[in-house]
C-alpha cells in the first residue's frame, strides 16, 4: 500500500510498504477513506521531537472503514464495515489514568514507555506515527492502518455526517475544545487565544460555544487572521502590535480572564532579538522549545485567571516568567487532548450544527502529493489552513 | 573496589593469604633496614639508584604485608601481582645490562619472583569473588483487586509472557519449579527452585535451590493500594551476577539494565492485568523484546517475514 513516510529532516515521500496486520487481538484493521496533516506533524517533521526512525508512517488524523476485526473483540462492539474516527491517543480504558479520563496519559499502551517515563517522569500513551518516543505506532497517512485496542479507540460514526464533518474528531476539534474546556469559562469571560491554526480556531470556536463573552485570536498570518475575524472574533497581529498593550485595551485593562496557548514550542516572536535567543539556545541544545506565546499568555491574563496549553510542548524551556504566575494567582492547565472524553458529545454539536469543523478545510489532496501538502502547510502557502488527504 | 566484611573475615584465616603476607614482611624489612646490601645480595651492585630502588620496593611489600595481615582483600592480593611484575621488569632489565659480577644470584632471584608471581596470581584469582550479589527492587500498581493479581502470577507457567529475560518455566511439583532465562552474550542459564513462602493474595518468595547457574531468591507482595485503586505490587529480586563487577559493566555496555529491565518487566505484566494481553507496536512488534530493539523497526507494517520472528 501506499503510505506518507518520513525518510529525515524536512522530508517525507510517499512510498509503498506492506499492509498493516492484526498484533495484538483486539486490533482492528481499518482502510482510511480521509486522513489529515496536523500542526503537530510539523514538529515531528522537522525533527524536533526526537526518536524518529526513517521510514515511519506519519499521521495520527484518519478514519475509514473497519475491513479486519482480530479475534479478541468478541461482544460485537465493532464490526467489520463499521465507519470509524480514531483518536490519536491509543487509551486502554482499564487503568487508573484511562478510568480518570485522562486518556492521553494511558499507562498501558506504550511499548516504549521506558523512554517516555525517562523524558517526562512518568510514560505517556501510544500515539499513531508520532516517535518511538510514543511508541512506534504506524501512522494513518496511508491507505490501511491498525487501530490498536480498536473496541476502546474507534468512535462509530453512524450517521450521514461526511468524512470532512467527523474527521477531525481524531484530534485538533477535541483538541482546541479541551483549551476551552481548561478554561473553566464563566459568563462574560473575555478568552484571549495565541495562534490562529486549526487548533487554535477550533479552540475560538469551543471558547464560544462555552460561552465566552468575546474571543481575541492571536497571529502574525494575515489570511488566518482573517478566518477568524469570519466568525466574528477580534484579532490582534502580533507584528505589527504590541499584544499585551492591544489586549489591556481591549479588556479595559484587566487583560483576558483566559488565555490558550495554542502555538507550543516552536512560537515566532515579533521581537526579533527574543527569537534570536531562544533559536540559538535551541541550536545548541540547552532549550528545547521556543515559548514565547506561554510567555506573553503569563503576562498577559488577568489576576486569577486560567492559562491553558494546547499547543505542544516536547523538553525544556527558558525564562517561564514564575513570578507572574505564582504572585498573580494564575491557574496553569494543560495535556495532550483527552480525545475520548469528547468525541461523543462534540459529535452531538456537530449534528446540531453549532459547530462547523469544515471552515478550516483549505487543501484536498490525494494521498499520494502528502509532500506537496506539507510544503503548503509548514511554510504557509497559498493561504493554508488544513490539508486533507485522499487515499 | 568495595570492602566486603565477608570477604575480609573469610580471608584472615586463609592460610595462603596470610602466608603471602608474611613473605610481603620478611622481604620488606631487610629491603628498608638494609637496601645496599639486599641489592648486593641480589647481584643488581648498591649504586644509589639500585639502594633507592630496592627501599621503594621494600616500603611497597611492607604495605602489602599490613594490608594483608590486617584487613585482607583481594585487592592487595591483586597489588602484589603488579609489584611482581614490577620486580620482574627491573630484574630483567639488570639481566640486560648485567658486568657479569653475582650474575648467578640475579637469576636465582629472577627465578625466584617468576615463582611467586605464579602464587600471587593464583591467589588473587582464587581469592576473588567471581560474582556480585545484586538486590533490585521494584513496584507498580494494577487496577484490579489483590487476589485477582496474585493469581495471575501465582501461574508461575506465564511469567515469560511478561518477564524479558525468561524463556520458559515449568512446573515441577507443588512447591518446585524448573526455570530457564537468557543471559547476557546469548547463553542460557537454568535452575530449580522452590517455593519458600506464600500467603494467598499477599505474597510469593522463592528461593534457587542447590546447584542453580545463578543463584538467586526473591519475594512479591501484593498491597492493596489505598483509595480503591487496585493492587501494589513490590518485587524484590536476589541474584549473585557472573562475573563480578566486570560482567556487570560488561552487561551494562551491551544494554542490559536490570533496574530497567525489572521495571519494564512489571509495565507487562500491568498490560496483562488490565487489558488481557502485551501491546505491541510496530515499532516494537516483539511484545517483551522492546527495549532490546533500538533502533526500533520502522513504524511501518512488517513483512510477512518479520511477522513471522515478531510472533514467535
Amino acid at each position: 500500500m501506499k503510505a506518507n513516510c518520513w525518510t529525515g529532516r524536512n522530508s517525507v515521500e510517499v512510498q509503498d510498504v506492506p499492509e498493516p496486520s492484526i498484533l495484538n487481538s483486539r486490533d482492528a484493521i481499518v482502510k482510511i477513506t480521509s486522513t489529515a496533516i496536523c500542526g503537530s506533524d510539523l514538529h515531528l517533521l522537522d525533527g524536533y521531537v526526537p526518536t524518529m526512525q526513517k521510514g515511519d508512517i506519519m499521521g495520527h488524523e484518519f478514519m475509514g472503514e473497519v475491513v479486519e476485526v482480530g479475534p479478541g473483540i468478541t461482544d460485537g462492539r465493532l464490526r467489520v464495515g463499521d465507519r470509524v474516527v480514531v483518536p490519536f491517543p491509543i487509551a486502554c480504558g482499564a487503568c487508573a489514568s484511562c478510568r480518570a479520563e485522562l486518556y492521553s496519559c494511558c499507562e498501558n499502551t506504550n511499548p516504549n514507555a521506558g523512554i517516555s517515563e525517562k523524558f517526562f517522569g512518568h510514560p505517556t500513551a501510544g500515539i499513531y506515527g508520532y516517535s518511538h518516543l510514543t511508541g512506534g505506532f504506524a501512522g494513518g497517512q496511508a491507505e490501511y492502518a491498525r487501530v490498536v485496542l480498536a473496541d476502546a479507540n474507534a468512535l462509530k460514526i453512524e450517521s450521514d455526517l461526511t468524512d470532512e464533518q467527523v474527521l477531525f474528531l481524531s484530534d485538533i476539534l477535541p483538541t482546541g475544545y479541551m483549551g476551552a474546556d481548561m478554561c473553566d469559562i464563566q459568563e462574560g469571560d473575555v478568552v484571549a487565544v495565541w495562534g490562529a491554526g486549526p487548533v487554535g480556531q477550533f479552540a475560538m470556536d469551543s471558547a464560544r460555544v462555552l460561552g465566552a463573552e468575546k474571543v481575541i485570536a492571536i497571529d502574525k498570518e494575515t489570511y488566518r487572521l482573517d478566518m477568524a475575524a469570519a466568525q466574528g472574533y477580534t484579532t490582534i497581529d502580533f507584528e505589527d502590535t504590541d499584544v499585551r498593550s492591544a489586549l489591556l485595551e481591549l479588556t479595559g485593562g484587566r487583560g483576558p480572564d483566559k488565555c490558550i496557548d495554542a502555538v507550543g514550542m516552536e512560537a515566532t516572536h515579533g521581537a526579533s532579538h527574543v527569537h534570536l535567543y531562544d533559536r540559538a539556545k535551541q541550536a545548541v541544545r540547552s532549550e528545547t522549545d521556543r515559548p514565547h506565546a506561554l510567555r506573553q499568555a503569563i503576562l498577559s491574563c488577568r489576576s486569577g485567571g486560567v492559562v491553558s496549553v494546547i499547543g505542544v510542548y516536547g523538553g525544556l524551556i527558558d525564562k517561564f516568567p514564575a513570578g507572574a504566575w505564582m504572585n498573580r494567582s494564575l491557574t496553569l492547565r494543560t495535556g495532550q487532548c483527552h480525545v475520548h472524553t469528547y468525541m461523543k458529545p462534540l459529535l452531538g454539536l456537530i449534528e446540531q450544527g453549532k459547530i462547523d469543523p469544515t471552515r478550516i478545510i483549505t487543501h484536498r489532496l490525494p494521498l499520494t502529493e502528502a509532500p506537496t501538502g506539507y510544503d503548503l502547510f509548514k511554510n504557509k502557502k497559498d493561504h493554508c489552513e488544513k490539508v486533507v488527504l485522499k487515499p | 573496589m568495595k570492602t566486603d566484611p565477608r570477604s575480609t573475615s573469610r580471608l584472615q584465616h586463609d592460610p595462603l593469604v596470610r602466608g603471602l603476607g608474611w613473605a610481603s614482611a620478611l622481604l620488606g624489612v631487610p629491603q628498608v633496614v638494609a637496601p645496599a646490601g639486599f641489592a648486593r645480595a641480589l647481584g643488581v651492585g648498591d649504586a644509589f639508584r639500585h639502594r633507592s630502588a630496592t627501599t621503594a620496593v621494600g616500603v611497597r611489600e611492607l604495605a602489602a604485608a599490613t594490608g594483608l595481615l590486617g584487613r585482607p582483600h583481594p585487592a592487595w592480593l591483586w597489588g602484589r601481582v603488579g609489584g611482581d611484575l614490577m620486580d620482574l621488569t627491573m630484574l630483567t632489565r639488570a639481566l640486560k645490562n648485567h658486568n657479569g659480577r653475582g650474575l648467578g644470584r640475579t637469576v636465582a632471584a629472577t627465578a625466584a619472583v617468576t615463582a611467586l608471581t605464579a602464587t600471587d596470581v593464583y591467589a588473587a584469582v582464587t581469592r576473588t569473588r567471581r560474582s556480585t550479589p545484586m538486590e533490585l527492587t521494584a513496584t507498580t500498581t494494577v487496577s484490579r483487586p489483590p487476589d485477582e493479581v496474585y493469581a495471575l502470577w501465582r501461574d508461575l507457567e506465564r511469567l515469560p509472557d511478561f518477564m524479558a529475560h525468561l524463556e520458559e518455566v515449568r512446573v515441577t511439583g507443588p512447591r518446585t519449579s524448573h526455570w530457564r532465562a537468557g543471559a547476557p552474550f546469548g547463553k542460557a542459564v537454568e535452575w530449580d527452585a522452590e517455593t519458600t513462602e506464600e500467603v494467598a493474595g499477599r505474597l510469593i518468595a522463592w528461593r534457587s535451590v542447590d546447584g542453580a547457574d545463578i543463584d538467586n531468591s526473591g519475594e512479591v507482595h501484593f498491597v492493596p493500594a489505598p483509595g480503591g485503586r487496585g493492587t501494589e505490587i513490590r518485587v524484590t529480586l536476589r541474584y549473585d551476577l557472573p562475573g563480578g563487577a566486570l560482567g556487570k559493566a560488561a552487561a551494562r555496555y551491551f544494554g542490559e539494565e536490570p533496574h530497567q529491565q525489572l521495571d519494564d518487566d512489571l509495565r507487562r505484566f500491568k498490560q496483562i492485568a488490565e487489558t488481557g494481553e502485551v501491546v505491541r507496536s510496530e515499532g516494537a512488534p516483539g511484545g517483551k523484546r522492546a527495549r532490546g530493539e533500538f533502533p526500533q523497526h520502522p513504524a511501518r507494517p512488517l513483512t510477512e517475514d518479520e511477522l513471522k520472528e515478531a510472533l514467535a
